[in-house]
């Protein structure tokens, strides 16, 4: 009886949260600044702190990821003399799969856990309720602005993160295993096609901004305003966002090239 | 001060990313291929298309002239039916034209290569190739291969 009582709460409290972060999304997406201008830069300020200050670790990952996939592509491929195959099975990878997740999951890391910690620490230090007495709208002034900054940084991490990891492939591939430079460009464009591939590599980015920064902006408008609170809040955002992530990815991955 | 820094690497940032999306375009995935190039039709019959799927390139002495676009299942013949999307700048194909289906490689991808005949009139747009080869079934080529062995041996 008890366990049946638990889990119907936890069920409510499951409801009751989807439907406030529901809320606090619509909120953050439908609303018209009164001044455009003044929305702008404060839109600019955030797009400065999420997006080029996670540029370093994105570029700097995706290189390494880059480097890898060539090594070890190279010694698999050599053993059927097909390493001029190195350049689709690279650039396939990057863009369709690791481009948007590993660039996600390192935003959920870099700047979803920053967001959360941000607007968790306002609620906590009242500035959020100081902002309502002066009659400012908390979600237009603090949330507004970071929703739609991460939401556009994130396909744009996705792409540079992939043109450096194809990048870093060449670095190892061509210039250093010695795979023909022509062939490793020409069989990578023919194997990419622009709509099937790129297309919806930036779909799944785009899903993932969305998807992180929903849930960045309202752990910390909800969380519990207590230290122990924005830590956990900014943990919960790291853990759930990625796995929202990668969850995300199968459904868009079988949707978009199952068969 | 700081604000102005702040916007000169936003906009940094952004030219970066236009600059990745560019090179996504056209370096890796060559965005060019999309640009629909005039074609006209042709169709072949072939008994055994093996594993030649659409968008496989069609080539005349290795050079890609067309691609496939549609490979169906002749309802009254049940013959396979590919349809070959060649582009028009090659229209000058004769109507003794044969098509083989080919492998490139001993693993790699099918492809139809298209060898012109002497003929004078030319193939247009809907016509048929009847001169056709299908594709070798490594299967088949084995079977054949033991059941000529086992008869030798007689």
């Amino acid at each position: 009886m008890n366990g049946l009582r638990l889990l119907g709460r936890s069920g409510i409290g499951f409801l009751e949260s989807l439907g406030r972060s529901g809320l606090v999304l619509m909120s953050a997406v439908f609303t018209l600044p009164k001044n455009f201008l003044k929305a702008f830069a404060l839109f600019i300020k955030q797009l400065y702190h999420i997006g080029v200050l996670s540029l370093a670790i994105t570029l700097v990952a995706g290189f390494f990821i880059g480097m890898v996939l060539a090594l070890q592509g190279y010694s698999t491929l050599i053993k059927f003399g097909a390493e001029g195959s190195l350049g689709p099975l690279v650039a396939l990878s990057l863009v369709r799969e690791l481009g948007p997740v590993v660039a996600a999951l390192l935003f959920a890391g870099r700047a979803g856990s920053a967001v959360t910690a941000e607007i968790g620490l306002m609620k906590a230090t009242e500035q959020l309720s100081s902002l309502e007495m002066m009659a400012v709208d908390p979600i237009k002034r603090v949330i507004a602005p970071r929703f739609w900054a991460g939401f556009i940084a994130m396909p744009l991490l996705a792409m540079m993160f992939t043109v450096v990891g194809v990048l870093g492939s060449h670095v190892v591939g061509v210039d250093w295993l010695g795979v023909d430079a022509g062939g490793y460009w020409s069989s990578m464009q023919s194997a990419v096609d622009f709509r099937e591939d790129v297309i919806n590599g930036f779909i799944k980015s785009v899903v993932f901004g969305l998807v992180i920064m929903w849930i960045a902006v309202y752990r910390g408008y909800d969380t519990i305003p207590t230290s122990e609170g924005i830590g956990k809040s900014t943990t919960q955002t790291v853990v759930h966002s990625s796995l929202a992530v990668l969850g995300l990815d199968f459904v868009l991955t079988a949707v978009m090239f199952g068969v | 001060m700081l604000s102005k820094q702040i916007e000169l690497l936003v906009g940094l940032f952004i030219a970066l990313s236009i600059g990745a999306f560019f090179l996504l375009a056209y370096e890796i995935s060559d965005i060019n291929k999309l640009q629909t190039e005039e074609t006209y039709e042709l169709v072949a019959d072939f008994d055994n298309v093996g594993g030649l799927k659409p968008r496989a390139p069609v080539k005349v002495g290795g050079v890609v002239v067309g691609r496939i676009k549609e490979i169906t299942l002749d309802e009254e013949s049940m013959m396979p039916k590919v349809k070959l999307a060649i582009s028009s700048r090659f229209n000058k194909f004769p109507s003794e034209t044969s098509a083989a289906i080919l492998t490139a490689g001993l693993l790699g991808e099918q492809f139809i290569s298209l060898t012109p005949g002497a003929d004078e009139e030319l193939l247009e747009d809907g016509d048929q190739i009847y001169d056709t080869q299908s594709a070798i079934v490594l299967e088949e080529l084995i079977g054949k291969f033991m059941f000529n062995q086992d008869s030798t041996d007689l």
